[in-house]
């Protein structure tokens, strides 16, 4: 009996040890951690799906890993302890970071070179692709998520204050009258608010007017890039918003997009949001409302340009076999296919990523069924971008948005001037960056 | 006589003790060695390139203006929500104890809070006091206090205290109230007799012979606003409106998980750890000594 139960034991160990050489013939796993959840997290899964079941050579193994931070710092700590993920999803600010750790990733370039697939990084959106690209044209991430800000209107507050609910405001002192007129026509309590402020009214008003938010082409030019967000156009737009605030024309949001429930409540008749919000608010709001391209003051030469993109790229990580990454390049090449990326940008709000993808959607009539979403497009298109307008890239740039948003809370709060706030921004920004140059040598 | 109890054999005490040891080291020990570690070191966020720096990190800290400031906030901060926790603790505790009917009503009720994990509560409140939906801002704007913590430093300070006190209070009050039972009444009959009033009889009698669970509990408090509040600073102010609420935990977190400067939050960690050690050696060596046990 207990000579059996040895030989017993002996298969088994045999059956585990020989059992990984049977599993070779099965696909290749390449894990995807990315930060989406609830019905994006869905759509995740269901490209993933759409991918596994196209090929049998690779399976797509998508995990959520909470917000943008979250999962950052778990693809962090996972690449510190020698099990990292292939492809991770990092927000747009820490693109620097990303690319300032050269032993940790795998530039996307490199990967579709090695994989022999087609690849053209010409297919994509220049203002998205620009964002995560080279100064000679190397493609370092893949571009999957980007939105940009664009100005969200309630048509039924228009309508009720007499005002064309057609005709949304394009520059910055329009805007001010239309406010004006709305609140004294006791529609709403304030004329309009911000989410993402640093986002919005700093690096895309920059952009947006063809001016640099810092030295060295914004950064793509080097680490010792210094932030020059406190020029004056900067200066004079948030010490009008500060001073619009009196007449009830701007009222402060608070942080991220908190303030996105001063638009659907009613509070404030106008709101600049990422073009992503677009499904939140078509979910929320019980009026009608429309989309324009953010206004611009026309007294600045050269504007509007056109405005830059948040969200977030997926990077290949380092420590993996060749074989793998081909998994992962076959993975970026599906996800560039047009039908997929158009129904990514249907079904979320986020830009396609792909020229191919904007066309496609337009064809199959999306753009002239749900007006308003092709603004977000036409505004990201609308010249070819520049120095200034193509993106930004600057170390720990997630801290400077936390810089920006305390010293914009006390300019609104009246507490210093806008030129003294974005001094104060500038120069604790700076500090930040001269410490990320240091560790990053 | 000894009264100590006397082990006879030479390895069962360390038997006895090593789960504890072992706890300690692997709990406590050893993250306070790397975080000590780190706080010498520069580093990119994936480790690739890392160079000693000797006291860099802890130069840089005391070079703005913003970590002194950070000081004082949570100095503000950690006294008010263990102020204001042991004090409403205590008065709930001393009406639970005198309550004749539907006490234990009132006692599970007054316990749920704590089952509320800290950035629960913090949202929890968040929506009560949001400007533009929340309940109690809306009260509060009929009754005419423009209620604005999103640029309002002292209204956002006032928030937090509230949030991060209020489970706070579930936990002070469950121990007030052991000690309120644990006292005999037979003190209490007796100054009653000699004639001393309610108030009187609370001071001389009740109060300082819950001095022991008093000392326990400001000890506990206080190491809990120092430590365990950044979930509550997070989901209601994250540290705004300009840096009035940026307490030193959350700039720990802050820094280290969002801003990725590790050496920088190690450093941060260090101080605060250093803080934490004096404030509990100097209440055990000066506070105490008031205690009755």
């Amino acid at each position: 009996m207990k000579h059996l139960r040895n030989l017993r034991m002996a298969l088994a160990v045999i059956a585990i040890m020989v059992l990984p050489g049977f599993a070779m013939a099965a696909p290749v796993t390449v894990n995807w951690w990315h930060a989406h959840g609830g019905a994006l997290g869905e759509k995740v899964n269901e490209i993933c799906d759409g991918f596994n079941k196209s090929q049998n050579q690779y399976q797509v193994v998508p995990t959520y890993k909470g917000n943008y931070s979250d999962t950052m710092n778990a693809g962090i700590a996972a690449f510190r302890a020698k099990t990292p993920p292939h492809i991770l999803q990092v927000f747009e600010v820490g693109t620097a970071t990303m690319m300032a750790a050269k032993g940790a990733i795998k530039p996307v370039y490199e990967v579709m070179k090695e994989s022999g697939l087609p690849f053209d990084p010409g297919a994509y959106l220049p203002t998205v692709a620009g964002y995560y690209t080279t100064r000679d044209g190397k493609m370092l991430s893949m571009p999957f998520n980007s939105s940009t800000p664009v100005l969200y209107y309630n048509k039924d507050m228009f309508r009720k204050a007499g005002l064309d609910p057609e005709k949304p405001p394009i520059s910055w002192p329009v805007l001010a009258e239309i406010a004006k007129k709305l609140v004294a026509a006791g529609v709403c309590k304030a004329g309009f608010s911000s989410a993402w402020n640093g986002w919005i009214q700093i690096e895309n008003l920059s952009a947006w007017h063809n001016l640099p938010i810092g030295t060295k082409d914004n950064g793509f030019g080097g680490l010792d890039a210094v932030y020059t967000f406190n020029g004056p156009l900067q200066v004079k737009h948030f010490q009008q918003l500060a001073d619009w605030q009196k007449e009830k024309i701007f009222v402060y949001g608070g942080r991220t997009n908190v303030g996105n429930a001063k638009f659907s409540s009613g509070e404030v008749a106008m709101y600049t949001e990422s073009s992503a919000g677009y499904a939140g608010f078509k979910k929320t709001c019980q009026f009608d409302f429309g989309t324009a391209m953010l206004p611009y003051w026309p007294d600045v030469k050269g504007a509007p340009q056109n405005t830059i993109i948040g969200g977030a790229s997926l990077w290949v990580l380092q420590g993996h076999k060749a074989a793998d990454y081909k998994g992962v390049a076959a993975f970026f090449n599906y996800l560039s296919k047009p039908e997929v990326m158009a129904d990514w940008h249907q079904a979320t709000g986020y830009l396609p990523i792909t020229l191919a993808a904007y066309e496609l959607t337009r064809k199959q009539g999306f753009y002239a069924k749900n007006p308003g979403t092709e603004t977000s497009l036409k505004q990201m298109t609308l010249h070819k971008p520049t120095e200034n307008s193509k993106g930004l890239r600057f170390g720990d740039h997630a801290k400077t948005r936390d810089i920006m948003d305390n010293e914009f809370e006390a300019i609104f709060a009246g507490k210093k001037t806008a030129k003294q706030g974005l001094d104060d921004a500038v120069k604790a920004g700076n500090e930040s960056l001269r410490k990320f140059e240091k560790a990053n040598k | 006589m000894e009264k100590r109890v006397v082990f006879k054999n030479r390895v069962l005490p360390y038997i006895l003790v090593a789960p504890q040891i072992v706890v300690t080291v692997l709990f406590f020990i050893w993250p306070a060695s790397q975080a000590l570690v780190q706080s010498f070191l520069q580093e990119d966020a994936f480790g690739t390139a890392s160079a000693f720096v000797w006291f860099d990190n802890f130069a840089d800290l005391f070079a703005g203006a913003e970590y002194l400031d950070s000081f004082r906030v949570t100095l503000t901060f950690s006294s008010a929500v263990a102020g204001a926790a042991l004090s409403v603790a205590l008065l709930l505790a001393v009406m639970a104890d005198r309550a004749l009917r539907s006490a234990t009503v009132y006692k599970t009720l007054i316990i749920w809070p704590y089952a509320v994990a800290p950035v629960v509560a913090g949202v929890l409140w968040f929506f009560l006091f949001n400007p533009t939906v929340g309940m109690l801002a809306f009260f509060m704007k009929k009754a005419g206090l423009d209620w604005n913590h999103t640029l309002n430093g002292t209204q956002a300070m006032t928030l937090v205290i509230i949030a991060a006190a209020w489970r706070e209070i579930s936990y002070n009050f469950l121990f007030f109230l052991a000690g309120l039972q644990a006292i005999p009444h037979s003190f209490i009959e007796a100054a009653a007799i000699d004639g001393a009033g309610p108030w009187r009889r609370f001071w001389t009698i009740v109060f300082p012979l819950l001095s022991p669970t008093m000392f326990f509990l400001i000890v506990v408090n206080i190491v809990y606003a120092f430590f365990d509040t950044f979930g509550v600073i997070h989901a209601i102010t994250r540290g705004g409106p300009n840096y009035a609420t940026n307490i030193l935990v959350y700039k720990v977190f802050n820094d280290g998980f969002i801003n990725l400067d590790l050496g920088g939050s190690a450093a941060q960690s260090v101080m605060l750890m250093i803080v934490v050690i004096t404030l509990t050696v100097v209440q055990f060596r000066f506070i105490e000594r008031k205690v009755h046990y």
